[in-house]
């Protein structure tokens, strides 16, 4: 990370390297795009849902690694935001059964 | 991680200027803060989860549907408007339009953080003021599709009596009942996205006051734009935390 430089220069640089942003818009672009053509082509239920799931962590990957810059960041602090998201998905496991057996009791 | 620096002693260890995980303590706080807002999210569209999985889904041909408040509604369904297309039936367009708005919005916010990085002010202030405006942009596009959403249909849905009879029709939406399905249909949708909205505001807030900052020169005068990429953080979580909205209520 070059953010707290030792001694920042006044000296702005005119030009950037920006190829690494447009890439990663043009891929979420591309997998909004992908989740269009689902929805109004597939039919499947189960096939529809797990494979917008799927596309949205395809989504939140690129958003959190590369706009957040998190996959460039040090380890531990990936692993220490990272492992706490597992509870996330214990939870929804326990809530969507749950709501089968709400259904089943009403 | 550490073996290219050179091993602080113990002294200088707590004795301040030392980063831990190689990030300044603004980010860190940032990261965690996002952490904890993650699990209120989660919390909030699990919720919808799990109230949309006791309800009974809609069975049969789509061409079909209908409204009832004995099944939950197909997204495609009521979300099918766009603004100056009246009567016409659009699904997932708008949403697709905002979507698209928050996702440049964030490319906008990465932009101007990289132009941070190279010190160049010019660069920072156009970028950011592109962000505002997507978040000004998006923030219009939800005052409308909310507005859309209880104003309702022209026919509204038809509420019969214990005898079956029809005594009153309901038209759009509010909290207490809806003319598309079950009143907590619309109550978590207006609570939701109502609390992505506000997280859109007040992001909104901070670009401006970071943009202001940015332009009487406080970031050069300190020597690292920092601040940017922190409101930076919040503003890509904002738009991450859209995508799952946008996955949750229109997809599935």
């Amino acid at each position: 990370m070059d953010i707290v430089q030792q001694s920042p220069s006044p000296v702005a640089i005119e030009k950037g390297n920006t190829w690494v942003i447009w890439r990663t818009f043009w891929i979420l672009l591309a997998v909004t795009a992908l989740e269009f053509l689902i929805a109004f082509t597939v039919d499947g239920k189960l096939i529809r849902i797990t494979t917008f799931l799927l596309l949205t962590l395809v989504k939140a990957f690129y958003i959190v690694g590369e706009f957040m810059h998190l996959k460039h960041e040090a380890k531990t602090l990936i692993w220490s935001i990272l492992i706490p998201t597992i509870f996330v998905i214990w939870f929804v496991v326990a809530l969507m059964v749950e709501g089968d057996y709400i259904l089943m009791a009403r | 991680m550490a073996s290219h620096t050179t091993t602080p002693s113990n002294v200088n260890l707590w004795g301040g200027g030392v980063e831990p995980l190689k990030a300044s303590y603004g980010k860190l706080m940032m990261w965690f803060f996002l952490l904890s807002d993650t699990f209120t999210f989660s919390a909030l569209l699990i919720t919808y989860g799990l109230i949309r999985f006791s309800h009974q889904a809609y069975v049969g041909d789509i061409h079909n549907f209908t409204f009832s408040t004995e099944y939950w509604p197909v997204p495609d369904m009521v979300f099918n408007g766009i603004p100056f297309l009246h009567g016409v039936h659009l699904p997932l367009v708008f949403v697709g339009i905002m979507t698209f708005i928050l996702i440049m919005s964030s490319v906008t916010m990465v932009l101007a953080v990289e132009a941070g990085h190279r010190m160049h002010k010019k660069d920072v202030e156009k970028w950011m003021l592109w962000t505002i405006l997507g978040g000004i942009l998006f923030l219009s596009c939800q005052a409308w599709e909310w507005t859309h959403l209880i104003v309702g249909t022209e026919h509204g849905l038809q509420v019969k009596d214990v005898w079956g009879n029809v005594s009153r029709t309901v038209f759009g939406a509010n909290m207490v009942e809806n003319e598309y399905g079950p009143p907590a249909f619309a109550d978590l949708f207006f609570f939701i996205t109502g609390f992505h909205g506000t997280h859109v505001l007040s992001g909104v807030i901070i670009n401006i006051i970071i943009f202001y900052n940015t332009v009487i020169g406080v970031y050069e005068r300190t020597g690292h734009y920092e601040m940017v990429e922190k409101v930076g953080l919040y503003w890509h979580f904002v738009d991450l935390v859209w995508v799952f909205v946008f996955t949750f209520f229109y997809l599935i």
